[in-house]
């Protein structure tokens, strides 16, 4: 008998984020807005994965078409995305990078527009895809580093 | 409805026609006093400045239009709080095109995405200044005759001049410029420059310390002021101010047709004693700037 299995039950329709790098399935969870919707979220940390060592997982129980998944591309394009339906793993998406952000990162750049127009949105754009180099729309500072 | 947010907005293609539209202009003012009758400009200028705004000002009414707009913010309703998005908005009630100065980088983007009229850059922080950009290629284009083949030196702060950082990226897109940077290790070049626009690119450029090491190879030189405005330290500033003065024992290592451009104002950067060398050129470089920003006004308001 395995005493320290943790056992996380299979879900109908929804996804499973697998790969995540260890410790950051919160960060995930938090840019997803997963925590405005009224879905089972199973958040599992530190799981023992052949490939890294350690990852987290998250998988949601939800209609998929509710989240926009493209954003992973940019949190991290390692991470494996399934697609459940009918309990089955339907399709495996493959993350690219979105050529538009909106509202995920903010401009720390103290002289941007954004940082005294408190309702406009903060848009990063893609600007060199081989180094995955976004810059904000309104004054192009480089957004450094996600995670 | 077009825009000018960037230098690189405009083509090749069309610089080439705008710059022979303020050769046009500059060859004979007279046919163009009465282009923009009826006409008129908003100068929303959220901080200080001299001569862009009078350029521009300037510029309309050798077109024949008038001229309302504010100077400083406090004079403005952003004292009162009011968004660059709803000023824009009241401003495209009151005008046909818009230049606008913010210190916010961005704020004339945001202003363009609202407008219902053309707007216009008219510098924003540390980021963009396109219409001075425009008035130094339409400086070296009508004074060297051409846009390529030349060796461009940039002198002094190279780290904060945004008007450097807009030449360079302007002049990359002309064939066989060869750039030299010279300036304090302090006020070198940035690496998003040097990486992203002239490396990337395969653009040759060397960089120097002391100006009289490469005086002799240049053909053009760009002298820039250290702006006190981008130093958080005041004595980081009094230290690098007087890193560079041009005088003319160094003017006798140039060439006997090598241009000195300077956006201005000056400090004590160009000492006044080579103001009467027939080099130097900065002075008629705020000439041009008022014929580029005429072409750019009508090129805008498609009375071209």
């Amino acid at each position: 008998m395995v005493l320290n299995m943790l056992n996380v039950g299979k879900i109908e329709e929804g996804f499973v984020l697998d790969h995540i790098k260890a410790g950051k399935s919160l960060s995930i969870y938090e840019y997803l807005g997963l925590d405005k919707l009224d879905c089972t979220v199973a958040i599992i940390k530190n799981a023992k994965s052949n490939k890294m060592g350690k990852k987290d997982i998250l998988k949601v129980e939800c209609d998929p078409s509710l989240l926009n998944l493209n954003i992973l591309g940019f949190i991290d394009h390692n991470i494996t995305v399934n697609v459940i339906k009918k309990g089955d793993i339907q399709e495996k998406q493959i993350l690219v990078l979105p050529t538009e952000i909106t509202n995920v990162i903010k401009c720390k750049n103290p002289r941007c527009i954004t940082s005294i127009e408190q309702e406009l949105p903060h848009v990063f754009l893609l600007t060199d895809e081989a180094k995955s180099v976004y810059r904000c729309k309104y004054c192009e500072e480089k957004y450094e580093k996600f995670y | 409805m077009r825009h000018l947010m960037n230098p690189l907005d405009f083509t090749t293609q069309e610089l080439e026609k705008l710059f022979d539209l303020a050769s046009q202009i500059e060859a004979n003012p007279q046919k163009f006093r009465h282009v923009c009758d009826g006409k008129k400009l908003a100068t929303c200028f959220y901080e200080p400045s001299t001569r862009t705004r009078l350029s521009f000002e300037s510029a309309m009414y050798n077109l024949g239009g008038n001229v309302l707009g504010f100077s400083d913010a406090a004079s403005s309703s952003a004292s009162k709080g009011e968004s660059v998005s709803d000023t824009i908005r009241m401003i495209s009630c009151y005008a046909d095109i818009c230049a606008i100065r913010h210190p916010k980088e961005g704020a004339p983007m945001v202003a363009s995405s609202k407008a219902g009229i053309p707007v216009i850059n008219a510098g924003d922080g540390g980021h963009q200044h396109p219409t001075q950009t425009l008035t130094d290629l339409l400086t070296i284009r009508s004074l060297k005759g051409r846009l390529q083949d030349f060796t461009i030196g940039l002198c002094g702060d190279l780290k904060f001049g945004r008007t450097v950082h807009s030449l360079i990226n302007a002049l990359i897109r002309y064939p066989n410029i060869h750039f030299i940077f010279i300036s304090p290790e302090e006020l070198k070049i940035p690496d998003y420059i040097r990486e992203d626009v002239l490396d990337k690119n395969h653009i040759p450029y060397q960089e120097f310390i002391r100006l009289e090491d490469c005086m002799q190879d240049l053909d053009l030189l760009y002298m820039t002021r250290v702006q006190k405005e981008r130093f958080f330290n005041e004595q980081e500033y009094i230290r690098l101010k007087d890193f560079y003065i041009l005088d003319k024992e160094k003017m006798k290592l140039a060439k006997k047709d090598m241009l000195i451009l300077h956006p201005l104002p000056r400090v004590n950067e160009i000492s006044i004693e080579v103001d009467e060398d027939p080099r130097a050129v900065y002075f008629k470089q705020v000439q041009y700037g008022v014929y580029v920003r005429m072409a750019l006004i009508m090129t805008l308001l498609e009375l071209v």
